[in-house]
């Protein structure tokens, strides 16, 4: 793979709801942040991917809202639906293809509108599962059950990991939800399916996210600090719940291989200096964590337990607070990919982690992490 | 490395206005057995697979993953692209892009749709604003009649030049087996059909389909391994303007001028009515065959319904455009884009048999959607030498 | 069963209910609509274009818009079409009632074309470039059903 950068990025303050903006003020705002972040105006643009999903926005073609304020009116411009990462991908190709030299790539959800619930059961297939009536929280309750089961991972260290989590998005300004939390305050909130108790699952947020990623040329034309892709893949899993087995994350562990291999990484679980995951639910940061093999096989939630995870730790995850401090569904592993260039830069604040080399962002697609998507992020060429 | 890209197979489901004999997934699946049968490839093969087709036409989340069983997905790299009716050439512009930056050498391009599973034109309907554009909205139709309405005012055009090219896609579509519609309608059929929405009649407009296709692409490493003749794609470009139906400019196609110059600039050519040998246009309505050619650069604005009368856009012409028949024909949505890309495509390689036109060194696809967007592709023989 | 029987499950009265925010621009818009009967657009400091829905970002220009400009009422038709044939309507669940006429109405003082419904009572007199001026709903509730549609003027 050639080299590519991420040299801007923007992100609106992720919120329950935001009345007062449309989708376009939201994507206008991401976008302006992204070119201020970079020293650039629309004009260095070469083309736009906008990342949105027809069932989160209501409507058919939902990308037609956000074209213009993504400042594509007169540029080429596609669009991704499914997380931010896949669309980050996508902008990447666009970029190493020859024919541009910079991709702007927006993402942006507004749970605040819709029901989830019934827009997560359309993604179950409409002859065999729907009627029963799962949504993406029954989904992942119980892939929870079966990958503790296996593993012997407890609620409460999935506790842990809603405790940590929220802790951090206190220390970051654009998460939703910063909460001081203790173990037990997780295990006596509502169980909402068994075994994930209310502080378990992230909040559906409205959020927007703009990164701009730029090839070898336009990047040495940056001023500020580029942020280089040593790795990106992508894999599915199978569909159907009975062809899968629940308890691992085997598309995970084929992406994250392909990944490092590109990245030139071989041992990652010390090659890695930090991750941004895709904890929708708590057990998901550590299921993902034993996926990538940056934990052994059921040893995350000791990790856990041990601090490894912290901000201070050998292997701070989601520092930023993650998804359980905010989720803008669509964008949230766009959200990922921003924190890891945030941390790699040094701006990362009261979150920041000492050493940040090398970064991990993650991404899902469809229900229980059907799909997945990693990039390996990195402050050296 | 940036990498030249070509398409080494095609395949198509026999469209047809319903398919109830498979679920979505079967369907998906037929057309990408045929691709992977053109190309003399298997699954094995494919590094990547780009997906695309409109949410609310069969009420399905995240296509990418469901559709997997049918894509051949399964522990593969999926992502679905989705841009309205425009998704087919979206996609296809999207697998040239995965192959193209070097990160994956063959890609499969699927597009489908079951138009059967909904009401096309309500579903439509929800493309648009819901705050500005849905109270008077009526799916394609209207916005397309509100199109011709325009361009007749300023041109002076009249339903029997939009008829004339209704005639021409529907008998082009005898020479299809793969076509959803296949019968010769005279001028007077379609003025005498129902009108739909002034000056639209009904045998003016495109049906609705059930169908799929599928497109294989292959890097310079390996297209010529594959086959003898592999389709080279010269260029891609699309423009996507306009947040609210009343932005755009009624009466011409502003994306497609811009679009159509920009690759023709890319690729050097200066005439394109003379260098490029056949057109398979996302054309959901006859007037559109009059218009967006204008658009499109081959000829001057005012002489599209002079160009269509004169028989140069007809089999056997000057020009061929929708030796398929074309959208008039078939329009399973996701994939009538897709469809455009491999008509053009066989083209090139000479596989389109019946509906071949001789000696095609370029060909043009295009899609068509969305907030009037545009989609294009230039396709062509020799490899490019850019 | 037939062999060649084909099962079709149909969704039942399944739906998805959405709450849209009409944003900042929206919002003045409707509210001037609902209490004054005033239309208003957004006028962008570059070009000067003036839309009509007033948005927060002038495309071409990637401006952000701030002035509000008040349009209209009356206008001439941009372009139209009368839908002659039935559909769905997604908002209702119901067949939309037709004929109805279809306007892209160009508002005094906008550069775009504002849609709504266009009255067919003369049937022969929606043509492009006639003269149109909204008909109010008795109740204004601060929807685009407080223009109940546009009727041509001599």
């Amino acid at each position: 793979m050639d080299k590519a950068a991420i040299i801007g990025i923007g992100m609106t303050k992720i919120e329950a709801r935001r009345d007062d903006w449309t989708f376009a003020d939201m994507a206008f705002e991401a976008t302006r942040k992204a070119l201020e972040d970079a020293g650039m105006t629309i004009g260095d643009i070469d083309n736009v991917i906008t990342t949105s999903n027809d069932f989160w926005d209501g409507r058919t073609i939902s990308c037609m809202a956000v074209g213009d304020a993504s400042g594509a009116s007169d540029k080429n411009v596609s669009c991704v639906e499914g997380d931010g990462t896949f669309g980050a991908l996508y902008g990447l190709a666009r970029t190493l293809s020859g024919s541009y030299g910079t991709t702007l790539v927006t993402a942006h959800s507004k749970g605040s509108q819709s029901v989830s619930s019934l827009i997560t059961n359309a993604a179950f297939d409409p002859i065999y599962n729907r009627a029963l009536g799962l949504d993406m929280i029954g989904a992942c309750a119980l892939q929870a059950s079966a990958y503790m089961h296996r593993t012997g991972t407890t609620a409460r260290q999935l506790a842990q990991v809603s405790v940590k989590n929220h802790g951090n998005a206190l220390k970051n300004p654009v998460a939703q939800l910063g909460m001081k939390l203790s173990v037990d305050d997780v295990l006596k909130s509502e169980m909402i399916a068994d075994p994930l108790h209310k502080l378990d699952c992230s909040p559906v947020s409205d959020g927007c996210c703009a990164i701009i990623i730029a090839n070898e040329d336009r990047a040495k034309k940056y001023k500020g600090k580029p942020v280089w892709i040593k790795g990106v893949s992508m894999c599915a899993d199978a569909y159907f719940f009975g062809d899968r087995d629940l308890s691992t994350a085997a598309s995970l562990s084929k992406a994250a291989k392909q990944a490092f291999a590109q990245a030139g990484i071989n041992d990652p679980s010390s090659q890695i200096d930090f991750a941004e995951l895709y904890d929708a639910f708590s057990y998901q940061e550590l299921m993902w964590l034993e996926g990538m093999g940056l934990a052994g096989d059921g040893a995350a939630g000791k990790m856990l337990e041990e601090g490894a995870f912290d901000i201070g730790g050998k292997l701070p995850v989601n520092a930023s607070g993650g998804l359980l401090g905010g989720h803008a569904v669509i964008a949230a592993g766009l959200y990922r990919i921003a924190e890891v260039v945030r941390q790699i830069r040094g701006e990362a604040g009261a979150y920041q982690v000492k050493k940040a080399r090398t970064g991990l962002a993650h991404g899902v697609n469809g229900l229980a992490g059907q799909s997945h998507c990693v990039w390996i992020l990195g402050k050296d060429k | 490395m940036a990498k030249r890209a070509a398409i080494v197979g095609t395949g198509q489901t026999f469209h047809k206005s319903h398919r109830p004999d498979v679920n979505g997934q079967e369907l998906i699946n037929e057309a990408v057995s045929r691709a992977l049968l053109d190309a003399n490839l298997t699954m094995k093969d494919i590094d990547a697979i780009i997906i695309g087709n409109m949410d609310h036409f069969e009420g399905i989340n995240y296509v990418d993953c469901w559709s997997v069983d049918g894509s051949g997905g399964t522990m593969k790299p999926v992502m679905k692209i989705t841009t309205g009716g425009t998704t087919g050439c979206t996609i296809a512009i999207g697998g040239y892009h995965l192959v193209a930056s070097g990160m994956f050498d063959k890609v499969l391009i699927v597009g489908w749709e079951k138009n059967s599973e909904s009401d096309t034109s309500g579903a439509i309907t929800t493309a648009f604003d819901p705050i500005w554009d849905r109270l008077v909205f009526a799916g394609a139709i209207s916005g397309l009649a509100a199109e011709a309405q325009a361009y007749i005012a300023r041109y002076g055009a009249t339903d029997r030049d939009g008829a004339r090219v209704s005639v021409r896609d529907r008998k082009h579509a005898l020479n299809n087996p793969h076509a959803q519609l296949r019968k010769e309608v005279s001028l007077e059929e379609v003025l005498a059909s129902p009108m739909l929405a002034d000056p639209i009649h009904l045998l003016d407009v495109c049906p609705r389909t059930d169908g799929a296709c599928a497109v294989i692409m292959a890097s310079e490493d390996s297209a010529e391994k594959i086959t003898k003749t592999p389709d080279w794609i010269w260029g891609t470009g699309n423009r996507h303007p306009y947040a609210y139906l009343g932005d755009a400019d009624y009466g011409r196609l502003t994306s497609m001028e811009r679009t159509a110059k920009e690759i023709f600039k890319k690729a050097g050519i200066k005439e394109p009515r003379k260098e490029i040998n056949v057109i398979e246009l996302y054309q959901p309505y006859s007037f559109a065959g009059i218009i967006w050619i204008e658009d499109m650069g081959i000829v001057p604005p005012g002489k599209g319904a002079e160009y269509i009368w004169s028989g140069a856009t007809d089999m056997g012409g000057e020009l061929p455009i929708n030796p398929s028949g074309g959208v008039i024909s078939c329009n399973p949505i996701g994939a009538t884009g897709l469809i455009r890309c491999a008509e053009a495509a066989m083209q090139v390689m000479g596989k389109a048999e019946g509906r071949q036109v001789p000696d095609v060194n370029h060909a043009v696809s295009t899609g068509f959607g969305g907030c009037w967007w545009t989609d294009m592709i230039l396709h062509g023989k020799k490899k490019p030498n850019y | 069963m037939a062999e060649n029987e084909h099962i079709v499950i149909e969704s039942g009265e399944a739906a998805q209910p959405f709450n849209y925010a009409v944003g900042m621009y929206g919002s003045r818009f409707f509210k001037e609509l609902r209490e004054n009967k005033k239309i208003m657009g957004v006028k962008c400091p570059t070009c000067g274009k003036v839309y009509v829905p007033p948005r927060g970002v002038c495309g071409p220009c990637f401006q952000e818009m701030k002035e509000f400009v008040e349009v209209g009422p009356g206008g001439v038709i941009g372009t139209y079409t009368i839908l002659r044939f039935a559909f769905i309507d997604p908002e209702t669940g119901h067949q939309k009632p037709v004929p109805y006429g279809y306007g892209f109405i160009k508002l005094d003082g906008a550069d775009t074309l504002f849609q709504h419904y266009i009255d067919l009572v003369d049937e022969k007199k929606v043509r492009i470039g006639a003269r149109v001026e909204p008909v109010w709903a008795n109740e204004r509730k601060g929807t685009i059903k407080d223009i109940q549609y546009f009727r041509v003027v001599e």
